[in-house]
This record gives structure tokens, C-alpha cells and sequence, in this order.
């Protein structure tokens, strides 16, 4: 069988690394496969093979072959596979060439030289089909992120590819926007047999929706299997697969529904109990905190407190003023009214060193704090700055990232790494609050397991943190406190077992299973344990 | 009057701001000036669009303003006419030999001060008209308009103009995250401290843009032979160095006349032909063209009008295009033409597609 397209051999190498080897994988009509791995195995480059990206972008050495319909296309550059091949890259907004969503809807058409009349009708069928229609004229960087993904696969969907390949296409999104754009995605595969190939990491929302997953392992071989047969041993799987392996459910369940059905089973456990919540000492207190950008009220009048030795998770949509809120904290975003006390002085007015050490932050894109060519440059400049003996902050790394060689270019480091490094330099001044902006980007199921950690370990030593994350499971481990806002204001705040288990787009899945105060699979196996001993 | 709302062709919109800045560089009366500049801000009012360069016209009205202001500045600064109303006898600074025909200060004039005041008046007229051409038609739609066979060149300007605000954009964000850490905070580490992160984005975000442009087929070849290339290559090589020779011969009198006009037509001709070669060879195509129909025929013909007749005033009536400075100003009938058919735009046309805001609203 040859399939839409196919990878025959595929071989993959920068100098000795080898990323991809023997690799064959045939993508049948209408199939949704679902690419998975650990961060940095290769996924990318997997994608790129069959996009022309790779090697024409990345470098490297390709051997092998890739067919469409049995025609080798391995030496095409990517614009003469366009009208075959759709792609949408990680950050839909890098790759808009147009001003407004209609114009960037027929910029692919318009390159192939598509007749005008086809070219009116088809963004005006795709406008429907992914129900952006009353988006048609505005401008692409006003649009949600939910918004700009949408209009991303639309763009590429205009000039009717046989197959979409979809690099993290919710990896920056809140839960719901994710949902969206899945169901769309499902959605063509669905209705118009459209061959996607999408990769992920975060599978909790994608595994139901694949058809086949292709796990790509460490050494650069890919293994593609039904979801089941792969996610039974996969180093990457999602919550509801580790308490069906803890459980030994069989089959494995994939969905909510199925696991719910199977959980009848388990015996009687323990619920894990409330957590008393203790007595903190109030670190960071903000009162009637308000955030106005232009016209636009970013946060309105939040009042919230940081206590030593607590974790306090900030969630909701894109948009809805959690990095708003967090500069406006740490004291270089601007507020309009409201207080902000730390230690008795108020961040906002002091100078950016003594800012430092009152509320370390670190912000969405870790790699803007860096800015020398190796690990050791940047821990001795962080050391200099904070004026902090020698080695202070590379000391930090070694327990948050241990091993992390000294003389890497900080861009050569994993996007865990990297993170560990710009928090590293953050915590040099000593700060005893801590504000993370979406740290979780970009981490697998490992990384996070290891943030979560990290975070645990400074909370332990009396810091008060608070990150925000679109990120429910993660939230789930790392939260003692739980602040949900919406439209800059706070909609529900209290501990992660009440928060997080009442609203249905913010339960993780193991509450959705087993119901409250259920939160994690850790507390499952727990109690299981109990139970068999 | 003209039917539905839509956007006017943006070529419509330039030529019109073309021709009411050549009959402003044509004339130094300030009241022909100021009904000119009124024209192109009434037409502005009128008929901006929803775009992002609709809000930009406020920016080139401070910058015509400080234009003004400078100029009547400079003539105060370097004085000049020694004849004429003193209006304030400031001391003249004495400066060496060799800045000799240089004064600063000395008696300030007020024929100096009307003369620097019509020449800045000229001046902002200008940049008056352009601002107006920039916020009524978007620019970028108007590199879209180009001839197939520069496709890529109006491209590569299209995403130029896109980087700037992304420019900034991460320049404020790097800064913001810099003073989070400590670190050099003077000299050479600084500026590092600030450019490295910079740059590195600016080229991610290129390479990603680079990327998603060849996935969706920019650049593809069509079906054009190395022959034809070739064939296309050498005519707009020739009609460049035609061009060129024929230009500076035009403005070099002592160079032969055979090289000036003759010369600069050929080269015109050849690099239609070599434009035309291109664009035959260029498989691609245009979604909802702005359509060429009455309304910017009109705004065109409103512009070339104004500007034969600005050259036609200023050629038969020279007291009323270039008044002294000794007399009040005044305006003749073809004047008060030239400076009011300007506004003919801002009911000849239909009205935008996309209603003006006033103020951005972030999501």
C-alpha cells in the first residue's frame, strides 16, 4: 500500500548527531497521526522531512525518500510542494505574511496562481468551515491566539492540500481555545478526509482524536502504532494512560468516557484529605491592583496575597491578564491604582537592583534574559549584577539543573535547561517572591515532573512563588493555591482541590474521572496502595 | 453618491496627494498654501479607512508643524537680509574668518521672518499631502499593486514595513526582562546586554517568516526556461544602464544631447519590455484586486488638475503664486481654484470598506 505519502528510509544528521535513522512511515487518506515524543527527539525534523524544511532550513544531512502518491518529492524545495503540503508552525503569528485575515487567507492561493473566482469562493468556504468568518477583516495580530491557530490552518487549507502537518498547534493555548482549535482540526479530517499529521507533546486533549500515533524514541527510530499498542510502554503519555497502566485497565483507556466506564472497578479508596491549609506569613500583599493598557482595563482591582512557602498557580484565557498582573507585581509594568507591599516597600518605586531583590520574575520567553555565549559568562555576569559571592549562581543551577556543561551557548540548551538557567539568574538576588510566566512552555511530561519540583524545593525554603500556566495537570501538582481570573478581574481563587475540580475546562483529567477531590494520579496510587497492602 | 462603500485603488489616492504637492512646490503664497493643506485634511477626514496607517495622519501634522517652526527658527538663527522692518535687533555673534557668509543672529526682520514662514508653510505642505496619501490608501496594499515582475521586491518591502513594529515590539520586551537580572549596566555590556536578545529574535522571527512563506509557495518557479530568464535579465540590465546614462547626461549640459533624451526613452522602453517579459513568466495571481473605475479616475484627474493649473499660475500670474513679502498676500479666482478643487475627493469617492477608529482596541 502506498498511501498519500510515505517515508521510505528516512535518515537524518547534523555532523555525528543522528537524529532520525530507518525510518518508514505511510499516512493513509484521512488519517490523523499523531507525532509524540520527549522535547528535542526529533518531532520537528520529522515534519520538516516531509514540509522540505528539512534539510533546506535546519542544515543536515537527509538520506531516503518521501513519496506523494508514489512520486518521489524528496528533492522539491517546500514552495513547489505547496499546493500538496499545508503547514502551520508553532507560532502561527511568526509565519503571517498578510495585514488581515482575509488577505492572509488567500496569500497561498494567490502564489499558485489560483483562477480569482476559485480564490473568492474558497476563502469564503474555508471562513465557514473553520467558523471565522467575522474575523474576515480584522487585523491578524488582534486575534487570540485560539483566533490566529484557526486562521493559521485556514491559510494553508485554501489551496486544498492532500495532507496538514501541524507543529504544537495548542501548545500556547488555554484550555478551551485548545479544544477549539482540536475540534476544527478533527473536524476536516473528518468531513473532508484530509490527511493531518500533527505533533504534540501535551497528549491529554489530542490521543482520543489520532488514529495512529508515531512515537519518535531517543536514538532517532520511530515506532507507529495504533494509540493503545504505543502509549502502553510510551515515556510520554498523559495522565489517564498512567492511571490506566497504574490500574492495569485493559484496553487502555484513552478517553474520559472510557476511563470513567473502567474506573467502576477500582476498589474503595481513601479520598487523599483536604489539605490544611497553614498559617503563612504574608510575603507579597497586593490590594486593588488595576492594569489599564491604553483603553484596554488589562487587570481590575485584584486584590492577592503571597505567603512564604506557598505556591499560588494563576490561571485563564489567554489574555485575561496574568502577565499583566505579574509585571505589574514585580513593579516594572505600570499600575493605575492599587498597592503593592513587599517587605514593607512597594516594588514600583524602587530602583530595577533593589527590585531584584524584593521579586525575582521570570518571563514568558526565558532566552530575553540571556544574552552571553556560554552557561559560565552568564553566571558570573548574574553574580556580578546581584553581587553575589562567585559561584552563587551557578551553585542554584547545579541544584535545579544538575550537569549542565559550562561553556554550551545558552541556546544550545534544552528549553528545560534554558528555563532552569533564567530562574538560576533570577534567584542569584534573593528574592522571597518569585513570579514565573508561563514556565511550562515548551517542557514534556519529564520537564514538568521536574519543574514541579523545583518549584516545590523553593517553596520549601520559605519563598512565596507564583506562576501562571494554561496548563491544568501542572497546576494540579505544583498548586496550593489556585487564582483563576477573567477580563482582568478575579473569578474564583482558594485551594486547587475547590477551584480547579468546579470548573469543567480547568479539571484535570483524573477529577474528571474518579470525580473531587481526586486531583493527580500520585494520590490514586497512594491510595491504591493502601488498599492492596 | 458613488455607491457602496469600498476602498479606493491606493495608486488613485497617490496620484492625487502628487498633484496637490507639485501645485504646493509650485507657489509660495501662504493662504493658496493653507487652502491646500485644508483640501488634503477635509479629504482625509472624509474618506480614512479602518487600517492601521489610518491613524497616522496626526503624526505627519506635528511633523508639518515642526517643520514650520524650524524654518522660521533657522532664519532667525543665521538672520540673513540686513533690509527691512526691524522687528527685534538681537546683537550679532561674531564668528572667525572662515565661516565667513555664515552670521548668527543680528536684526531679526519681519520680511526674514514672513519669508522663513512661506518657505516652511511650502515645506509642510508637502508633508502635509503625503501623510494624507499614507493614511488614505494602506501602503502596503499599494506595493501589491506593482507590476507582477517586481512581485518580489514589493514583498520583501511589504514584510520590511512588518518587522518595525515587531522591531519594537521585542525591544521593549527584552528591556523589560533585562532589568530583571543584574549584569553589565554601562558602556559596550550594556548595549550588548540589550542587542544580542534583539537580534536573536529578530532573526528567529525571519527565519520563521522565510519558513512559512516557502511553505505556501512564494518564490516557486513556474514554468520559466533559462533561456527566457536570461532573455529577461539582460533587457533590465540595459534599461538600467539607459537609464542611468541617459539621466545624468539630462543633467550634465555638457555631456552630448544625443545621450540625454534619446537615451533615457530607450531605457524606459527596454525596461517596460524587460517588465513585461518578467511578468509573462510569473504564475500568480491577485485575490479581489482593488478595481479601477470612475471614482479614481476622478481623484486622479482632480490631482493632475490641480498641478497643471498650480504650474499654470505660477507661470501667468507671479504675483499671486510667489508674493513678496512687503505686500499682504492675496488670491486670484484660479488660485482660490487650485487651492479648493483638492477637496473634490472627499465626496467623489465612495466611503472606506472599513469605518475609521479612533482608538485601538487590544483584545
Amino acid at each position: 500500500m502506498t498511501g498519500v505519502i510515505a517515508l521510505r528510509d528516512i535518515g537524518f544528521r547534523y555532523d555525528e548527531h543522528e537524529v532520525l535513522r530507518h525510518v518508514d512511515l505511510t499516512l493513509d487518506e484521512g488519517e490523523l497521526v499523531l507525532v509524540s515524543g520527549r522535547t528535542g527527539v526529533g518531532k520537528s525534523t520529522l515534519l520538516g522531512v516531509i514540509t522540505g524544511l528539512v534539510p533546506r532550513f535546519t542544515g543536515g544531512v537527509l538520506t531516503g525518500d518521501v513519496l506523494l502518491d508514489g512520486a518521489s518529492i524528496v528533492e522539491q524545495p517546500p514552495r513547489e510542494r505547496a499546493h500538496l503540503v499545508g503547514y502551520v508552525g508553532q507560532d502561527p503569528l511568526a509565519g503571517f505574511v498578510a495585514d488581515t485575515v482575509e488577505e492572509e487567507l488567500a496569500y497561498g492561493m494567490e502564489q499558485l496562481g489560483t483562477a480569482p473566482e476559485t480564490m473568492r469562493r474558497r476563502v469564503e468556504e474555508t471562513l465557514d468551515l473553520l467558523g471565522i468568518a467575522d474575523l474576515r477583516a480584522r487585523d491578524l495580530r488582534t486575534l487570540s491566539g485560539g483566533q490566529q491557530q484557526r486562521v493559521a490552518i485556514g491559510s494553508v487549507l485554501t489551496t486544498h492540500p492532500r495532507v496538514l502537518v501541524l507543529d504544537e498547534p495548542t501548545s500556547a493555548l488555554d484550555p478551551t481555545a485548545a479544544e477549539d482549535v482540536l475540534a476544527t482540526i478533527t473536524r476536516l479530517v473528518h468531513d473532508l478526509g484530509l490527511t493531518v499529521l500533527l505533533a504534540e507533546h501535551r497528549l491529554e486533549r489530542v490521543v482520543p482524536f489520532a488514529d495512529r500515533i508515531a512515537l519518535v524514541a531517543g536514538d532517532g527510530t520511530v515506532r507507529v502504532d495504533e494509540p493503545r499498542a504505543v502509549l502502553a510502554d510510551s515515556p510520554v503519555a498523559p495522565p489517564l494512560v498512567d492511571l490506566g497502566r497504574l490500574a492495569q485497565w485493559d484496553p487502555l483507556p484513552l478517553t474520559v468516557r472510557d476511563a470513567r466506564r473502567q474506573a467502576r472497578t477500582l476498589p474503595d479508596l481513601t479520598p487523599p484529605a483536604a489539605t490544611v491549609s497553614r498559617e503563612a506569613m504574608p510575603v507579597l500583599a497586593a490590594r486593588g491592583v488595576t492594569v489599564v493598557h491604553g483603553h484596554h482595563v488589562a487587570v481590575r482591582e485584584v486584590d492577592l496575597t503571597l505567603s512564604a512557602g506557598r505556591v499560588t498557580v494563576l490561571m485563564g484565557r489567554n489574555g485575561s491578564g496574568k502577565s499583566s498582573l505579574i509585571w505589574a507585581l514585580q513593579g516594572t509594568g505600570k499600575r493605575r491604582s492599587g498597592t503593592v507591599d513587599v517587605d514593607g516597600d512597594d516594588p514600583a518605586t524602587l530602583a530595577p537592583a533593589q527590585r531584584r531583590t524584593h521579586v525575582g520574575l521570570v518571563p514568558q520567553t526565558a532566552a530575553d534574559l540571556l544574552y552571553l555565549e556560554t552557561v559560565a559568562e552568564e553566571c558570573a555576569a548574574a553574580d556580578a549584577g546581584a553581587e553575589a559571592g562567585p559561584g552563587t549562581c551557578r551553585g542554584l543551577l547545579d541544584r535545579l539543573a544538575p550537569g549542565i556543561d559550562a561553556d554550551l551557548h545558552p541556546r544550545d540548551l534544552s528549553e528545560g535547561q534554558r528555563l532552569a538557567l533564567a530562574l538560576s539568574i533570577v534567584l542569584t538576588a534573593r528574592p522571597p517572591v518569585l513570579l514565573l510566566d508561563e514556565p511550562t512552555r515548551g517542557l514534556d511530561y519529564a520537564g514538568k515532573a521536574e519543574l514541579a519540583r523545583i518549584v516545590a524545593d523553593l517553596a520549601a525554603e520559605g519563598r512565596a512563588v507564583l506562576l501562571a500556566t494554561h496548563d491544568v495537570e501542572f497546576a494540579a501538582h505544583v498548586a496550593d493555591e489556585v487564582v483563576v481570573l477573567a477580563e482582568g478581574e478575579v473569578v474564583s481563587s482558594g485551594s486547587p482541590r475547590r477551584v480547579l475540580a468546579e470548573s469543567p475546562s480547568f479539571a484535570p483529567q483524573v477529577t474528571k474521572v474518579l470525580g473531587p477531590p481526586w486531583l493527580v494520579v500520585e494520590e490514586v496510587a497512594a491510595a491504591l496502595l493502601e488498599v492492596r497492602r | 453618491m458613488w455607491g457602496l462603500p469600498r476602498d479606493l485603488h491606493p495608486i488613485a489616492w497617490w496620484s492625487w496627494a502628487i498633484g496637490l504637492a507639485t501645485a504646493a512646490s509650485l507657489t509660495t503664497n501662504p493662504l493658496l498654501l493653507l487652502l491646500i493643506m485644508g483640501s488634503a485634511t477635509v479629504v482625509v477626514m472624509a474618506r480614512r479607512s479602518g487600517h492601521p496607517f489610518g491613524r497616522s495622519f496626526r503624526l505627519y501634522v506635528l511633523l508639518a508643524l515642526v517643520t514650520v517652526v524650524m524654518r522660521v527658527v533657522f532664519r532667525l538663527v543665521f538672520g540673513g537680509q540686513e533690509i527691512g522692518h526691524v522687528l527685534l535687533d538681537l546683537p550679532e555673534i561674531p564668528l572667525p574668518d572662515w565661516a565667513a557668509g555664515v552670521r548668527l543672529l543680528g536684526p531679526v526682520t519681519s520680511e526674514a521672518l514672513l519669508a522663513g514662514l512661506y518657505d516652511g508653510l511650502r515645506l509642510a505642505t508637502i508633508i502635509l499631502c503625503v501623510g494624507a496619501a499614507n493614511s488614505l490608501a494602506n501602503p502596503k496594499r499599494l506595493l501589491a499593486s506593482v507590476p507582477p515582475a517586481l512581485y518580489e521586491i514589493g514583498t520583501a518591502l511589504v514584510v520590511a514595513v512588518t518587522i518595525f513594529p515587531q522591531l519594537a515590539d521585542s525591544a521593549r520586551r527584552v528591556r523589560a526582562a533585562q532589568a530583571l537580572r543584574g549584569g553589565a549596566t554601562s558602556g559596550v555590556g550594556r548595549l550588548r546586554r540589550f542587542l544580542v536578545p534583539v537580534l536573536e529574535d529578530a532573526l528567529e522571527r525571519s527565519l520563521a517568516l522565510a519558513a512559512g512563506m516557502d511553505t505556501r509557495g512564494y518564490g516557486r518557479s513556474g514554468g520559466a526556461s533559462p533561456r527566457e530568464r536570461w532573455l529577461t535579465g539582460s533587457l533590465l540590465l540595459a534599461a538600467l544602464t539607459g537609464i542611468c546614462v541617459g539621466t545624468y547626461a539630462l543633467l550634465d549640459p555638457t555631456a552630448p544631447r544625443i545621450l540625454a533624451g534619446p537615451m533615457l526613452g530607450a531605457g524606459a522602453v527596454v525596461a517596460v519590455l524587460g517588465l513585461v517579459s518578467a511578468g509573462r513568466r510569473v504564475q500568480r495571481s491577485r485575490y479581489r484586486p482593488d478595481p479601477w473605475r470612475t471614482p479614481e479616475l476622478v481623484t486622479v484627474g482632480v490631482g493632475v488638475v490641480v498641478a497643471v493649473l498650480g504650474w499654470y499660475l505660477g507661470h501667468t500670474q507671479v504675483p499671486v503664486a510667489y508674493p513678496g513679502v512687503d505686500a499682504m498676500p492675496y488670491l486670484s479666482p484660479l488660485a482660490l481654484v487650485v487651492g479648493l478643487l483638492g477637496t473634490a475627493p472627499a465626496v467623489a469617492t465612495p466611503v472606506p470598506a472599513t469605518a475609521f477608529v479612533g482608538r485601538e482596541v487590544t483584545a
